[in-house]
C-alpha cells in the first residue's frame, strides 16, 4: 500500500511509539474479537447467525490485518508474527474481548457494546494526522456499519422477547459492566496520540458518547441503567490480562507454533 | 503494451468469487501506467479483509505478462480512493443481475429489487451472505432468495 509522507513522522521518536502503540491496540482488539466471533461457527442458534458470525469475524480479521500491516512498515515484524508469536504481557487487546463467549446473549451484548465504542474510535480517526490511518478507517467504517447494524437488531430482538432472553441478557450486562472501564482506557500514550492529531477524541470523551447511545439502546428495551462504569483493576492494554487470554491464545496460535517457518 | 489494451486485457480478469464480473466491471482498477514494459496498476481492494486478494493479484500478473509483450507487472492496493459499490460499472450492474446477484440500488439502504422477477420490496434475511459483501434477501412474488451486493 501506498503511504504518504507525514512531515510528523520525522518529528520524533514520540509520535512513532504513540502510533505503534496505538495500531497495536486496534489490531489487538479486532484480531481477539474476530477469534471469539470465530469460535461460533457451526453453534450459533440459527444458520444465519452462523454466516453472519463467519464473515464477521473475516472482516474483523481482516481489519486486524489491515493495522498489523501498518505496524510492519513501521519496523514491526511480518504481520503473521505479530498475530501469532507475541506472548500475552505484550497483547494490547481490551479484557472484555478475550473473555469467553458464554452464551449468545452475552455474545451479542459484548458485541454491540464493542461495535459502538468502535465506531467512535473509527470516527476519532477520520481525520488523523497519519494518513493511511485515515484513509483506512474511513474504508472500515463503511464496513463496520453492517455489524453495527446486524447486533442493534440481534440485541433488540433478545431484549424484547421476554422470558429466558430477557433474563439472560440481564445477566450478559451485569457481566459484561465490570470490563467496560479497561475498554475506554486508550493506553499509555492518549495525550501523545491527541497532540500529534493521529485521533481527535480522548477515551473518556469515547466513552461519553458511547454512555449517550447505550443508555438510549437500554431505554429502548425497558432495561435500567447498571449505574456507573466501575474503574478497571487489570489494563488489557498494557498487557495486564486476566486468565482467559491464555486458552484463546493456545488455539489460535496452535497451528503456527508447529512450524513457525513454514509456508502457506 | 499500451494504457488501453492493459484496460481491455484487465476486462478478461475476473472478480474470483463472481466469475462473470471483471475487476474492471467491479471498479477495483483506479489506475494503470505503463512504462518500458512495466505495467503499474492499482487496484482498490472491495472490502479491506477481502481473502480473493492475493489471487486477484496473480490473476493480473498472468493475464498482463501473457504474450510476452510485458516485462514486469506491479499490483498495488490502495484505500484512497476508497472503492465503494458506485464504483460498480453500468455492464458490470448488468452482469451482477445475470449471475443472480442484484446491484446495490442508488439512494438509501433499501433492498434492491429482485434480480429474477424484478420486484421490489424483499425481505432481509441476513445482512451476511456467502461472501462478506454480500446480503441475502427474499422476493416474496417469485418465492426466490437472492443475493445482493452490499451497498458500502
Amino acid at each position: 500500500m501506498k503511504m504518504e509522507q507525514d512531515t510528523r513522522i520525522t518529528d520524533g521518536q514520540k509520535f512513532e511509539t504513540a502510533l505503534k502503540y496505538w495500531l497495536a491496540c486496534l489490531a489487538d482488539d479486532e484480531l481477539t474479537l474476530g477469534h471469539r466471533d470465530s469460535e461460533w461457527l457451526g453453534l450459533c442458534p440459527d444458520i444465519e447467525g452462523d454466516v453472519a458470525f463467519s464473515s464477521i469475524a473475516q472482516d474483523e480479521v481482516g481489519h486486524a490485518v489491515f493495522y498489523f500491516d501498518l505496524l510492519h512498515q513501521l519496523g514491526e515484524g511480518d504481520p503473521d508474527r505479530l498475530a501469532f508469536s507475541r506472548d500475552q504481557h505484550l497483547r494490547r487487546n481490551a479484557i472484555l474481548l478475550e473473555r469467553p463467549n458464554g452464551d449468545w446473549a452475552y455474545s451479542i451484548l459484548r458485541h454491540y457494546f464493542y461495535d459502538l465504542f468502535d465506531d467512535l474510535r473509527l470516527q476519532s480517526m477520520e481525520s488523523s494526522s497519519y494518513a493511511p490511518l485515515r484513509q483506512g478507517t474511513q474504508k472500515i467504517r463503511r464496513e463496520e456499519y453492517y455489524h453495527l447494524l446486524h447486533m442493534k437488531t440481534l440485541f433488540s430482538r433478545l431484549g424484547s422477547a421476554g422470558g429466558q432472553a430477557r433474563e439472560r441478557m440481564e445477566e450478559a450486562l451485569l457481566k459484561v459492566w465490570p470490563d467496560l472501564g479497561d475498554l475506554f482506557d486508550f493506553g499509555p500514550y492518549e495525550k501523545e496520540l491527541l497532540e500529534f492529531g493521529i485521533i481527535s477524541l480522548s477515551g473518556s470523551e469515547v466513552r461519553r458518547r458511547w454512555e449517550e447511545q447505550v443508555r438510549d439502546a437500554l431505554l429502548s428495551i425497558g432495561f435500567e441503567w447498571p449505574g456507573e462504569i466501575p474503574s478497571s483493576s487489570r489494563s488489557g492494554r498494557r498487557g495486564e490480562h486476566s486468565s482467559d487470554l491464555q486458552p484463546l491464545l493456545d488455539t489460535l496460535c496452535e497451528v503456527y507454533a508447529i512450524d513457525s517457518n513454514a509456508r502457506w | 503494451m499500451t494504457e488501453t489494451e492493459v484496460w481491455d486485457a484487465l476486462k478478461e480478469v475476473t472478480d474470483p468469487e463472481i466469475p462473470t464480473v471483471s475487476v474492471v466491471d467491479m471498479g477495483m482498477v483506479n489506475r494503470v501506467k505503463v512504462s518500458d514494459g512495466t505495467v503499474e496498476v492499482e487496484m482498490l481492494p472491495t472490502f479491506v479483509g477481502c481473502p480473493a486478494l492475493d489471487l486477484i493479484r496473480k490473476q493480473v500478473e498472468q493475464r498482463l505478462l501473457k504474450g510476452g509483450i510485458v516485462r514486469e507487472v506491479q499490483v498495488t492496493f490502495l484505500f484512497d480512493p476508497p472503492w465503494t459499490s458506485d464504483r460498480i460499472t453500468d455492464e458490470g450492474k448488468q452482469k451482477l443481475k445475470q449471475f443472480g446477484i442484484a446491484p446495490p440500488v442508488e439512494g438509501p439502504a433499501e433492498p434492491p429489487p429482485c434480480p429474477y422477477c424484478g420486484q421490489a420490496g424483499a425481505d432481509v434475511i441476513n445482512l451476511f451472505g456467502p461472501t462478506a459483501c454480500r446480503v441475502i434477501y427474499y422476493c416474496k412474488r417469485c418465492h426466490q432468495p437472492f443475493e445482493g451486493m452490499k451497498k458500502v
